[in-house]
């Protein structure tokens, strides 16, 4: 027993995998195919089966080369990223998951992921140049099943709030958090650790801010922790200030690729008029002759919707009336939603939106932060031991730049279009080398001490105990002047970062004076969560996911302020600074946070690429 | 469209607890029956709705955008292998669709401690499990060379 008379559950484990997503659930295979005598565990704080980006399924695997039919090469997709994200990723971790990535599809498939195929070549079905369709309502369980099959223990309903560090011996040591369920304090101790904990929603203000505040892009559930936890214990982090705004179905935020890619469908303005090619000209004036690539990038598409909208000429509109007269097509447009984003089917159902006769409306998103899609927020990883540049590498291959600490998928930074079958792949890497990590240098089991241990269940329990205390000072309700709720602090975060951080009250336009103003809420609002307050364990979540995202969104914010340009215009824009600048930025940012003085280290750090 | 619990069908079972990924599922200490505690943390994700075996989840459109009269339900069957979606529009209109969820029996994965375990030296080489063989390609895992990585401006 604990403080408080609670029970601290403790656990040793090898290897730690924190968050049984795409990425964790791939980590936790590698871990054991590689580290048979090897302890390793798996905590996950919803339910492995379920859980993550990927809990209502996906309709299709947006990273797969087709190395065997000559479709693609690594390479290839290194530069499409490379395109799509205007010059910035890291081109030797991208290389890394495309050339293994196939390898993980075809396990999918052997698993019992259903495949769809072209029926005149037999090859798997291409909704476009790297996207493959599958039936995929049942991805998540059936990556869970073989995790389970791996993992040593998985423990779900355990959310993670801290690492540990060894701080004789400056490495990771494992981490802390809470079941959800019983309340049990759990210390995890661990000779590496992998974190896959997924990206961030509820960062900005979401355009709905009701009932429907939950209808997000990115899952609700996704909060950060794979940032915050990275950050709390001084690892770098990487192109923080490169969050991403999605063009999709108004509402319901239902993907469009299968749309454009594989049913045609196009877009127009509210008068029926083609405008993309318009903006052009003006785009160029902002950054050059990046408008000329091919595919243009996602965020210059994007800007050129804003554009159109801001000039009174919306809403835009998915021309859908022309395909869905083909039955097949319509099928497929319908089970897309129900495949991956079923809100989207019901936003239709409800406001009879049949897309055969009526052209949908598109909206853009609030932003978010994640490293797995069209952008590549993260922790600055060490790159692959063959052949990553000096610079790019201090060890083993995802180590973050605290020893044994690993990561994949949404946590790591300059992989952008990696999406699911890629966050598989990366944690897959990430955990043969953390095998590797343990055998040849993690052997002893690293210490903590005591006192850091005591002193963090302290802080994890507090808010119990803060509304325990405030909440007898009121009749009822909640509105206390002693404490605030997760809710309470939740919107007051989003509020900042749509007003200050380029969020969509400004049409994602922010300047060093406002982001200097954003911080100094921000600070008010770090002051304030020690005096956050929950009044059971599910609240205790909540607040403690709040924590994760307001240390996420100060890096967002000191990122954003450092790189004096804008890169992504359609993502968002510096006012002070309106023009891409290849002298001066074209280059990673980098961030470290010390939490002893609470204060951001920023630097540059090159930009090498596949020249040939 | 946040859930809702039907009052009559809902046995307190608990697999819609044990599953939702926002855990916003709670069961009612009175009722004891479930209900969505956190409406609007849901994500319309239907993980429990799939996992009732009672049918006594359904889901309402978000009160802010969503008109009433509309419904989406869902018929996931494990054994078949297969997910059935019935479509209401608010007029009335309907649509029905049928997907494969599954192509193996459940459980039936193998894990990867049954595989042969791997030998000292592919340490220190950069294929992972079951590579080079699962690629299906000739020539082993494609390699870049240190030198094609360079710095500048493409
Ligand atoms: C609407 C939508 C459509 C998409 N479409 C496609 C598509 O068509 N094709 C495709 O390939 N990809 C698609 N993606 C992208 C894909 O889902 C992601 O790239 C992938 O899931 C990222 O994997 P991850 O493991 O990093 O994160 P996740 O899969 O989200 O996993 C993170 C895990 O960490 C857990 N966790 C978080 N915090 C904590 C904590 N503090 N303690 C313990 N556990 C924690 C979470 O519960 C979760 O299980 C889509 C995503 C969305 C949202
Ligand atoms: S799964 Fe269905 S029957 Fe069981 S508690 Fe939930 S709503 Fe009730
Ligand atoms: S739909 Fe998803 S998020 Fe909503 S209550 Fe059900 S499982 Fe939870």
């Amino acid at each position: 027993m604990g403080l408080f008379g609670r029970k601290t559950v403790t656990v040793d484990a090898d290897i730690l995998v924190i968050g049984g997503g795409m990425a964790g659930t791939g980590a936790t295979y590698e871990s054991r195919y590689w580290g048979r005598d090897l302890k390793i565990v798996c905590v996950e704080k919803a339910n492995i089966e379920r859980s993550g980006a990927v809990a209502q399924g996906l309709y299709a695997i947006n990273c797969y080369m087709g190395m065997q039919w000559g479709e693609n090469q690594p390479e290839d997709h290194v530069r499409y990223a490379r395109n799509d994200l205007m010059g910035l990723v890291r081109e030797d971790l991208g290389y890394d998951i495309a050339r293994h990535v196939d390898g993980t599809v075809h396990k999918f498939e052997e698993w019992g992921l259903p495949m769809m195929r072209d029926p005149k070549t037999g090859r798997y079905q291409r909704e476009g140049k790297w996207q493959i369709m599958i039936h995929g309502e049942s991805y998540k369980p059936i990556v869970a099943e073989a995790a389970r099959k791996a993992a040593s223990e998985v423990h779900n309903r355990i959310m993670v709030t801290h690492l540990l560090m060894d701080q004789k011996a400056k490495r990771v040591a494992g981490a802390v958090g809470f079941n959800v369920r019983t309340g049990d304090y759990c210390v995890f101790r661990a000779k590496a650790v992998i974190v896959c904990a997924g990206g961030a929603s509820h960062i900005f203000k979401p355009r709905s801010v009701g009932e429907g505040m939950g209808r997000t892009w990115y899952a609700p559930w996704s909060s950060a922790s794979a940032y915050a936890l990275p950050i709390q214990v001084g690892a770098k982090m990487m192109q923080m200030e490169n969050r991403i705004v999605l063009a999709r179905f108004k509402d319901g935020y239902g993907p469009v690729g299968a749309y454009f890619l594989h049913l045609k469908t196009y877009t127009q303005n509210g008068y029926g008029e083609e405008y993309e090619s318009k903006w052009k000209e003006h785009t160029r004036a902002l950054v050059g002759d990046y408008i000329d690539h091919h595919p243009t990038p996602t965020c210059l598409r994007n800007h050129a919707f804003l554009q159109e909208v801001a000039a009174g000429r919306g809403p835009i509109r998915m021309v859908t009336t022309e395909a869905f007269q083909d039955p097949h097509k319509e099928t497929v447009g319908w089970e897309n939603f129900l495949g991956m984003t079923i809100g989207q089917a019901v936003v239709w159902a409800s406001q009879n939106i049949d897309p055969k006769y009526i052209n949908p409306e598109l909206t853009t998103s609030e932003p978010y932060v994640m490293g797995s899609h069209a952008t590549c927020s993260g922790a600055w990883a060490s790159g692959p031991e063959d052949y990553a540049p000096s610079d790019y590498q201090w060890g083993y291959n995802r180590m973050m730049t605290v020893d044994g600490l690993f990561g994949a998928g949404d946590t790591i930074g300059g992989t952008a279009h990696k999406f699911s079958s890629g966050s598989f792949t990366e944690g897959r890497i990430a955990a043969k080398a953390a095998v590797r990590y343990v055998m040849e240098k993690g052997k002893a089991q690293p210490e903590v001490s005591d006192e850091e241990v005591r002193e963090l269940e302290r802080t994890i329990f507090q808010p119990l105990e803060t509304y325990r205390v405030g909440r007898n000072e009121i009749v009822a309700g909640t509105v206390s002047p002693s404490y605030i709720l997760p809710l309470h602090g939740l919107q007051r975060l989003e509020k900042i970062m749509d007003e200050y951080a380029g969020g969509i009250s400004t049409n994602y336009m922010t300047n060093d004076k406002l982001l200097n103003r954003g911080l100094e809420l921000l600070k008010m609002l770090k002051e304030d969560m020690r005096q956050i307050g929950a009044e059971d364990l599910h609240q205790l979540q909540r607040a403690w996911e709040l924590q994760h995202r307001l240390l996420a969104s100060e890096s967002v914010t000191r990122h954003t302020l450092y790189r004096e340009e804008t890169r992504w215009p359609g993502y968002y824009y510096r006012g002070d600074f309106m023009k891409l600048d290849d002298e001066k930025w074209h280059c990673f940012t980098l961030s470290r946070y010390d939490r002893k003085t609470g204060e951001w280290t920023m630097e540059k750090a090159p930009v090498y690429h596949i020249v040939d | 469209m946040p859930t809702f619990v039907y009052m009559t069908r809902c046995d307190g079972c608990g697999h819609c607890v044990d599953i939702c990924p926002s855990d916003i599922m709670h069961i009612d200490k009175t009722y004891r029956r479930a209900l969505n505690i956190e409406p609007n943390m849901c994500w319309e994700c239907y993980s429990c709705v799939k996992a009732c075996p009672m049918q006594a989840i359904d889901c309402r459109g978000y009160a802010d955008f969503a008109p009433l009269g509309h419904s989406v339900r869902a018929l996931r069957e494990e054994k078949k292998g297969t997910i059935a979606w019935k479509i209401r529009f608010r007029d009335g209109r309907e649509k029905n669709f049928l997907s494969p969820i599954r192509t193996t029996p459940w459980g039936t994965i193998k894990g990867p401690a049954e595989y042969a375990a791997p030998r000292a030296e592919d340490f220190n080489r950069q294929e992972l499990a079951h590579e080079p063989d699962s690629l299906k390609i000739e020539g082993g895992l494609p390699a870049l060379r240190r030198e094609q990585l360079k710095q500048g401006v493409v």
